[in-house]
């Protein structure tokens, strides 16, 4: 199933946020969107999901979910969004009740799921007791759970510490490699964009407008850390933003 | 242990080496256990010493050992039960009945727009009235018996459990709703595993303060048609002028009142234990 977007343009009030996206985000590829705070990167990832509607412009699904699919297109939050009072077990069950899975069937999943991120021995475990990657482990695995057609990633990892967003990074990156997803992937961490990305979308500062699509054509297993050819992507992005940023650093916030 | 190698200008003899004072610290308050039975253990003891000696004299306070012989002849004579079970009762119903009342009716107006604009400014209105006013009241529309009593008790405890669970529906985590949207979750599954657990704090929280009021409001129901009852007791010992054995009621509510805040307590451990 690929995602259209046709012409998305929006407003808040009187200030306009974001202008005339057209992107096509094809089945089975990491798509990044990188632009500066406040640009409608996360805005736009609100409409993908249907969480928000845009002024002007469609989102199409084109073609139909893959069979056994429980939630076409699924988040993964930057604050994990998990229930507090729920167990991990509890947490992933909840995205499950609703559609009648229960008992065995539920077992079956949750177990699957949990075994893919590494999670198993912490099924019984409580959010608090839990590390932020870890939280955000259970938080993949929850959205493993309704076999999303597209995951709509929003700054996964930006609640994380350094080391933890490697970890989670390379984790990524084998859930990708073992079975192919289709993911938009909202950040403001070049690393991560181009560590992650097919394709990588440079949104300019409010309002935001496609500035440039870069590709990446190394494969994902094949990118390390601090991948020298990943580094002149890196360098090329920033040098697009870098004004922007700077830009949209100064500006004074109207609210 | 390894130092942190210095330039060299700077590893010249230092002229002075104070230590640097402690600055942090303090604003977290803890209880300990023992200092509150302290206090209470210390004031009975002046009550106790001051009513003897004589500087306190027996109009003004009654001494604590005879409140505590009224105690134990209440207890003795059976009397005891006969009035806590009526008060207890009462209290049991009428606090049912407007927390239920008042939680429904607290998260109605978290969920929906038009139930909040015309409930918020009722309950506004009615909050302040002194329900012990509404006594006679209570009495014609339910009757001199314990519809009465229960009426006011309920009355009292609806309108602080409103406010205390209209706020906590408010206050939970919209991110966590969002969340549940996200995944397709249908309305009522969003209200009943997302919005209630959240406020849940909230709402024990609130009916703290509600429990509190409904066991105030106990001694006011019984003023009118109670033949026994704490309240009963109290008010007719007032009347008589009898301090021991108004003190003695009055140590049954203080107890009464420590007794609900522990249940609420364990509740709160056992409901509550995700809370970091």
């Amino acid at each position: 199933m690929d995602i259209r977007l046709d012409q998305i343009s929006h407003l808040y009030g009187e200030t306009e946020v974001l202008r005339d996206i057209t992107l096509d985000i094809p089945s089975g590829r990491i798509v990044c969107v990188v632009g500066p705070s406040g640009c409608g990167k996360s805005t736009l990832l609100r409409f993908i999901g249907g969480l928000e509607r845009p002024s002007s412009g469609r989102v199409l699904q084109l073609g139909t979910p893959p069979e056994g699919c429980l939630n076409a297109l699924t988040y993964v939050f930057q604050d994990f969004a998990l229930l507090p009072w729920r167990s991990v077990r509890g947490n992933i069950s909840l995205v499950l009740e609703d559609h009648g899975i229960r008992g065995a069937a539920a077992d079956k999943i949750i177990a699957d799921v949990l075994a893919r991120t590494k999670l198993t021995d912490f099924a019984k475990a409580l959010p608090k007791q839990l590390s932020g990657g870890m939280k955000q482990r259970v938080a993949i695995a929850r959205a493993l759970a309704v076999n999303p057609a597209v995951m709509l990633m929003d700054e996964p990892l930006s609640a994380l510490d350094s080391q933890t967003r490697e970890l989670l990074m390379d984790d990524l990156i084998a859930l990708w490699t073992r079975t192919p997803f289709t993911a938009v992937y909202v950040t403001h961490n070049l690393a991560e964009a181009v560590r992650l990305g097919h394709s990588i979308v440079v949104l300019s500062r409010r309002p935001g407008r496609i500035r440039e699509v870069v590709h990446l054509d190394k494969p994902l297993a094949e990118r390390g850390y601090a991948d020298p050819d990943l580094e002149a992507t890196q360098r090329h992005l920033w040098e697009l933003m870098r004004e922007e940023a700077r830009a949209a650093d100064e500006e004074l916030l109207n609210v | 242990m390894s130092d942190i190698p210095a330039p060299a200008t700077a590893a010249a003899a230092p002229a002075t080496a104070n230590e640097v004072r402690f600055r942090g610290g303090g604003f977290a308050p803890r209880s300990p256990r023992w200092v509150g039975v302290a206090v209470f253990v210390v004031l009975i003891t002046v009550m106790e010493w001051g009513t003897r000696s004589g500087w306190i004299s027996a109009l003004t306070l009654p001494r604590p050992s005879d409140v505590l012989k009224t105690l134990v002849e209440l207890y003795q004579s059976g009397q005891l039960v006969q009035h806590l079970v009526p008060s207890l009762t009462r209290l049991a119903v009428g606090a049912a009945i407007g927390a239920t009342l008042g939680v429904v009716a607290g998260v109605l107006i978290g969920l929906f727009s038009y139930v909040r604009a015309g409930l918020v400014p009722l309950v506004a209105a009615i909050f302040p009235i002194p329900k012990i006013a509404l006594l006679p009241l209570f009495v014609i529309w339910f009757g001199i018996d314990e519809g009465s009593k229960y009426a006011l008790i309920a009355f009292g405890t609806f309108t602080p459990t409103v406010v205390a669970t209209y706020g906590a529906v408010d206050n939970v985590d919209r991110s966590l709703i969002r969340m549940g949207q996200s995944f397709g979750l249908s309305w009522l599954s969003i209200v009943r595993k997302i919005v209630l657990p959240g406020a849940m704090p909230g709402i024990l929280s609130g009916l703290r303060i509600s429990l509190a009021i409904a066991i105030i409001l106990l001694v006011a129901a019984e003023m009118l048609g109670a033949e026994y009852g704490i309240g009963a007791y109290i008010l007719e010992a007032g009347a008589l002028y009898d301090l021991e054995r108004l003190f003695a009621g009055v140590v049954i509510l203080s107890l009464l009142g420590v007794v609900v805040s522990a249940v609420i307590g364990m509740i709160e451990r056992r409901l509550l234990g995700w809370r970091s």
